[in-house]
């Protein structure tokens, strides 16, 4: 009833070919980024801030990068946490070592520097598919892992192997309140998301789908797979480094190699799963569900705790929360093997019908 | 999928959502709050248990025997970090913000570099007995960060005086081989300056071998050390690395009354499952274990005789829960440090308590009134010493307990100043920050 497109008359190939053809998307749309820009930081409180919201952004930008390659080409990888390394302390080094270089800058750089490895690793995926690709990119992981807890250069000769940053500074604005922090990662997530949106709807992004639904038909008609295969990696490592820069620079403050071990790989690889595979909001669905529910589900045994009067040990809680956690992967999984974000559009579709279905 | 499906999808998502917003109830009285940052799970989990019960029933037992601290409630809340970074830093976030916040004790060397750069600004202390940042000893740079009793570097610097000693003195070191087998982490890398520094001075020839965390796959580190033969191993780990390093070294031969453990290498969890083939192995020693000290005692009357014990009672009096109520301990007396300056009775910011970690004096007597006699030696800090104490002793492993096998050790200060002294320019000129001033002292 509400959800129709009915009477909206496109008279040009732009309104047709626009990101959301529909008047009811592009409000909602609208709503969402008044309410992530303007709602959301008047009433969230510093914890939610810290702990849950910049967390979530900065994994759905790298959920988005790896969704890209994932999701989009068909490239399984198992190296986005050693994508996240590289941009992290890449990013670190071109912030501590070129004296005044902008923050901003340095992520940019950092992002450049993982797209390089991310290309560089991403050549096996010219011989090799699937699952075996997938092996292939945990070498990067493992590299990466090596790398930087024993060449103590790219740690800046710190013994512990620990690095830090502090004081960050976006165009003469400190970096160190939470909301700061929070718009900082608010918009280059918004300004990626766009980027990425429009570029999986362009030449590019029709070449990874082709080369992801079946290469050979794909070279057939014309596309090259060497292109197709290393430009998503290049992107898409770009954007998972931007997202490892952030999730050291913002987040942890300071961070060791094991802060991007194969488990980070792992998450990211389960993100777009569960998220939904070629979606581009898929990538915050699954982004939400590995990184918030698990510290929801921690607060509710806890609240729960406190309402019924049970005595619950932390031990108990937390194998509580992994038990839950793992029976709502699977259970999301059987409901809807193609991720939340065709619970999403099934939900759109019942919409459009609402109240009359046939 | 059926609409009613989906809707029952979103309830389940909406009560999540509302289950992260609600505040959690708590009484706004006169309580002085102590997260507990811990971890039962996980492959550190066997070390990581007994230090929480300890750290927990401490309070437990300060709030039946004593009331309180001068009539101020100590309260608590657990939470799981599973030794990861990020799970620390939220747990950090969810529980910095409760009213009567006294300090941090992160229980992770990882957890705590991370919020080394996040309590400057919360002004909350991070206290670290015995882990952590060695070069925060230089409570001049570090404000906020205490690593009471030890760090790495008088760790180290204490097990090779001991094998110094066994030698018959420090230049008889000179041609030996030391291995360190270390969790590669910044854990396990930290003491690697002042042992290079110590090889430097006396001529031993140190080799490193790291071993990935968590350390349950060792045998490429034991081949090496196989093949290198060195004449002592110092062993650098912590959780299931223990024990594995030490079933290695049996399966390889090597003689554990060669090998040396940190203080974090020493309790029972570390032995225990090994049993006989550990005998003869030696750790350094913070505090004692057993039940005898009178505040054992009293945990055991107040606290376990009434069935409010947190962890089973066989434990209590273990090593490393020992060392959870001395960290605890140490804990309450800054608070009550802070109260005789601040008001009695009151409760304590984060920065007043910062004032008692720095003012800490706690000698013998105060020690045996506390009922620590014998368990720990006198402690006291100031302003540029944020550690009090550098002594340890080394305690053995007979097969059945831990029983000491040395005198007390001091870490020599004549290495360690200057490093220290260096380390913390670095930091603060890597920050572009400045030392406190005098007068900041004072505050």
């Amino acid at each position: 009833m509400f959800y129709r497109e009915n009477g909206q008359f496109k008279t040009s190939y732009r309104a047709d070919q626009q990101i959301l053809p529909i008047a009811q998307d592009r409000w909602a749309m609208l709503v969402l980024l008044v309410a992530a820009f303007a709602l959301v930081p008047a009433v969230a409180s510093d914890y939610m801030f810290r702990a849950i919201l910049i967390p979530f952004l900065i994994f759905s930008l790298a959920a988005v990068g790896v969704n890209i390659l994932v999701g989009y080409c068909g490239q399984i990888s198992l190296g986005s946490g050693a994508f996240m390394a590289v941009g992290a302390y890449a990013a670190y080094n071109f912030h501590v070592r070129v004296d005044g270089m902008p923050l901003l800058l340095a992520l940019v750089l950092g992002g450049v520097c993982a797209m390089l490895f991310g290309m560089l690793f991403g050549l096996p995926s010219l011989r090799v598919k699937g699952l075996y690709l997938a092996v292939a990119t945990l070498a990067a992981q493992f590299f990466a892992d090596w790398m930087f807890l024993r060449v103590q250069w790219f740690t800046n000769n710190s013994s512990s192997g620990s690095v830090s940053v502090s004081n960050l500074q976006v165009f003469g604005y400190s970096l160190e309140g939470p909301g700061a922090k929070y718009f900082f990662c608010l918009g280059l997530l918004a300004l990626v998301a766009l980027l990425a949106k429009n570029l999986v709807r362009g030449a590019v992004g029709r070449e990874w789908m082709a080369i992801r639904d079946m290469d050979v038909a794909a070279a057939v008609i014309g596309i090259r797979p060497m292109y197709a295969k290393l430009s998503a990696f290049a992107v898409s490592s770009f954007i998972v480094g931007i997202a490892g820069a952030l999730w050291a620079f913002i987040y942890l403050g300071a961070w060791e190699p094991a802060a991007f071990s194969v488990d980070q790989s792992f998450r990211l690889l389960f993100m777009v799963i569960i998220g939904g595979m070629g979606s581009i909001m898929g990538s915050f669905f699954g982004a939400a569900f590995i990184v918030v529910l698990p510290i929801a589900l921690s607060q509710f045994l806890r609240f729960f705790a406190t309402v019924s009067g049970l005595e619950i040990s932390t031990a108990v809680a937390s194998h509580a929360e992994l038990m839950v956690f793992g029976g709502l992967i699977v259970w999301f999984l059987i409901v809807e093997p193609h991720g939340l974000a065709k619970l999403w559009s099934v939900g759109k579709q019942k919409l459009r019908l609402w109240p009359f279905p046939h | 999928m059926k609409l009613h499906t989906l809707a029952r999808t979103a309830a389940v998502v909406v009560a999540l959502a509302s289950a992260i917003a609600t505040p959690s109830a708590y009484a706004q009285a006169k309580e002085q709050f102590f997260p507990l940052l811990s971890y039962r799970t996980g492959p550190y989990a066997p070390n990581g248990v007994p230090w929480a019960n300890g750290k927990q029933d401490y309070l437990k037992m300060i709030n039946a025997r004593d009331g309180g601290i001068n009539g101020v409630k100590l309260t608590y809340e657990e939470c799981e970090t599973g030794y990861a970074t990020d799970r620390g830093v939220e747990c950090y976030e969810r529980l910095k913000s409760k009213p009567g916040v006294a300090l941090f004790d992160p229980q992770a060397t990882g957890i705590t570099f991370a919020l080394t750069e996040k309590v400057v600004n919360d002004k909350i202390p991070l206290v670290t007995l015995g882990y952590g940042l060695s070069v925060a000893q230089d409570g001049l740079a570090f404000k906020w960060n205490f690593p009471l009793m030890g760090s790495y570097w008088t760790g180290a610097d204490i097990l090779i005086q001991h094998l110094g000693k066994k030698e018959g003195g420090l230049d008889k070191l000179k041609g030996k081989k030391i291995a360190l087998v270390y969790h590669d982490s910044p854990f396990g890398k930290e003491p690697i300056p002042l042992l290079q520094e110590r090889s430097r001075q006396l001529g031993f020839d140190l080799q490193l071998t790291p071993v990935t965390a968590p350390g349950v796959e060792q045998k490429a580190a034991w081949l090496q050390v196989r093949q290198n033969k060195p004449d002592y191993v110092l062993l650098w780990g912590w959780g299931v690395m223990n024990s594995t390093a030490l079933k290695e070294a049996q399966a390889t031969g090597y003689p554990r009354d060669k090998m040396f453990g940190v203080w974090w290498a020493g309790a029972e969890p570390d032995v225990k499952d090994v049993g006989e083939g550990a005998k003869g192995y030696s750790a350094l020693a913070l505090n004692t274990s057993g039940t005898q000290p009178k505040v054992i005692q009293d945990i055991l009357k107040y606290v376990h005789d009434k069935g409010q014990g947190t962890g089973p009672k066989d434990e209590v009096g273990s090593v490393l829960y020992t060392r959870g109520v001395i960290i605890q301990v140490l804990g309450v007396e800054a608070v009550r440090r802070a109260q005789e300056r601040f008001g009695k009775g009151k409760v304590m910011t984060g920065e007043q308590v910062r004032w008692g970690l720095e003012n800490l004096a706690l000698d013998q007597k105060k020690l045996d009134s506390l009922g620590l006699a014998g368990v720990m030696r006198p402690i006291s800090t100031s302003c540029s010493d944020h550690m009090g104490s550098s002594w340890a002793r080394v305690h053995s492993w007979d097969g059945s307990k831990w029983s000491f096998s040395s005198d007390w050790y001091q870490a020599d200060e004549q290495i360690i100043k200057p490093m220290v002294k260096a380390g913390a320019d670095k930091y603060l000129g890597d920050k572009k920050m400045n030392r406190r001033e005098p007068a900041d002292c004072q505050s």
